[in-house]
């Protein structure tokens, strides 16, 4: 059940007054539908042994999210603070938006979870040589791959309808990112929707679980996903 | 069964309160598309017939195989228009591989709806009478820019188009899934087509992402794909507010959805 107290830890996509507006916004005979979160617990965002608890529910989902787009929105971040040699300005304009796309997934993840949401990760990129052009845009592809198939994985698992249709705003941005990116790395080809990602027509779909297990590597903080959705 | 048969089988558009409004907005929003190609009359049966957004979590499964009927349709129209464009010789060799792959999944995609749809009982709309000059205005196989800017439009078209029926789809697990996994099929495809448009010189400015609302170099009448585009509030909430990215990126990082109407709007101009 959802107290009170709950309710005041959360963030803008709960508070009253913005419900009211996000109500307007999406034109919805919702009123009744109940926008709180009913997987908002204060468990989210501790920490134990186990690391840190994305939660539980729909903010389990969007703290799952959030925590991916911190890891793009960091490594953009280090890719432009330290560009690689031989950078051409039609890379740094692409690597440049890329950046700037995820730090906007990633603030608008955190100010809509509110104090739900998990801590700022500490990442472990000690694997990609950010002066190797090679490695920099081998990253930015496995980043990419993984954010869409992450997102498609996680749709079923939001009950919120408000949510899925986020999740879709933000998942087709990573897609156009990741044909960018593949185009990079060999233009003209075929690879900007790959067979070794599009399998019948199908682009992937992973659980969280496959997901983290991934992310992870480039995680010196340890995510626990034991809460979160399955079905 | 024909797509007119399956419009009167989904029922009276008259009952939809909002197919007059809708249709009166299609015949404003065409641009410089003719006056007599806007009155030409389009099949809107089985596109009208749908919810304009999911709000529902119980969505019946005869919704779903509207909402599939509904992709179908879209699918269908990537298909052929890719099937002519790769035999007419309109593309140039060094672009093919591109093509190809992109037909490839378009086909891909009609057949797999068609199957999910008879898995769920339903009957698969009939493929439609296409028309890609849309009556004249465009000659797409033959001038590869009209051809390389109606694959960007109906790319970008159809990324919005699923996007805006996915909530339709959240009672059943497996279509929904399914439907995301072919949606962001197609944002690879309408990044890799917006970028070899610029490529091309066509579109100088041209991203893999869409800026605001703009078409760049689009024709005129393909503004209603980009209109709303330029959306910057997400869950009520300016997303200028609680971060440092400049409004622009802000627009680009976010796609917006498009109803059932605003689709038809823009595809029913290529079905006969």
């Amino acid at each position: 059940m959802q107290t009170k107290d709950e309710t005041q830890e959360s963030g803008f996509l709960q508070k009253p007054i913005a419900r009211l507006s996000f109500l307007k916004y999406a034109g919805a005979s919702m009123a009744a539908a109940g926008l709180l979160m009913a997987g908002c617990k204060k468990d989210s965002g501790t920490t134990t042994d186990d690391g840190i608890n994305l939660g539980s529910g729909d903010v389990g989902i969007l703290n799952y999210a959030y925590a991916l787009e911190q890891l793009e929105a960091a490594f953009y971040t280090q890719v432009i603070a330290t560009p690689y040699f031989g950078m051409s300005s039609a890379e740094l304009a692409i690597l440049g938006d890329l950046k700037k796309h995820e730090i906007a997934h990633r603030d608008f993840f955190k100010a809509a979870i509110g104090t739900a949401a998990i801590p700022s990760l500490v990442m472990n990129f000690t694997s990609i040589d950010f002066n190797n052009r090679a490695s920099v845009l081998a990253t930015a592809k496995a980043f990419e791959d993984l954010g869409v198939s992450a997102y498609n994985g996680a749709g079923k698992l939001i009950v919120d309808v408000n949510y899925l249709l986020l999740a879709g705003k933000i998942v087709s941005v990573e897609a156009r990112h990741a044909a960018a990116i593949r185009d990079l790395i060999n233009p003209g080809s075929a690879d900007f929707s790959g067979d070794d990602v599009i399998v019948g027509g199908l682009d992937g779909a992973k659980t969280p679980l496959q997901v983290l297990s991934i992310a992870s590597a480039y995680l010196t903080t340890k995510l626990n996903a034991n809460n979160l959705p399955t079905s | 069964m024909n797509l007119l048969k399956m419009i009167e089988s989904i029922g009276d558009l008259k009952s939809d309160p909002k197919a007059p409004q809708s249709r009166r907005e299609s015949l404003l929003n065409l641009g410089g598309i003719g006056k007599d190609l806007a009155l030409a009359a389009v099949p809107v049966g089985i596109l009208m017939a749908l919810p304009e957004t999911s709000k529902a979590k119980n969505g019946s499964v005869q919704t779903i195989v509207d909402v599939l009927n509904f992709a179908l349709t879209l699918e269908y129209l990537e298909e052929e228009f890719y099937t002519m464009g790769i035999a007419s010789g309109v593309i140039p060799a060094i672009d093919l591989t591109i093509f190809n792959q992109i037909k490839k999944h378009e086909s891909i995609h009609v057949s797999f709806l068609q199957t999910t749809i008879t898995t769920l009982g339903g009957t698969a709309v009939a493929k439609p009478t296409f028309d890609f000059t849309a009556q004249g205005a465009f000659s797409p196989f033959s001038i590869y820019a009209d051809f390389l800017a109606l694959s960007q439009g109906f790319e970008d078209t159809g990324v919005r188009a699923y996007k805006g029926q996915a909530g339709n789809l959240m009672s059943d697990n497996a279509v929904l899934t399914a439907a995301l996994q072919i949606h962001s099929v197609e944002a690879r495809h309408a990044s890799q087509v917006r970028r070899l448009r610029a490529k091309n010189g066509l579109d100088a400015g041209n991203k893999g992402w869409i800026s605001g609302s703009s078409r760049g170099s689009m024709p005129s009448a393909t503004q209603p794909i980009y209109d709303g585009e330029d959306n910057f509030i997400q869950g009520g909430v300016s997303v200028t507010t609680i971060t440092s990215v400049p409004l622009s990126s802000i627009q680009e990082a976010f796609d917006e959805p498009l109803t059932s109407s605003q689709t038809l709007a823009i595809a029913g101009l290529f079905i006969v």
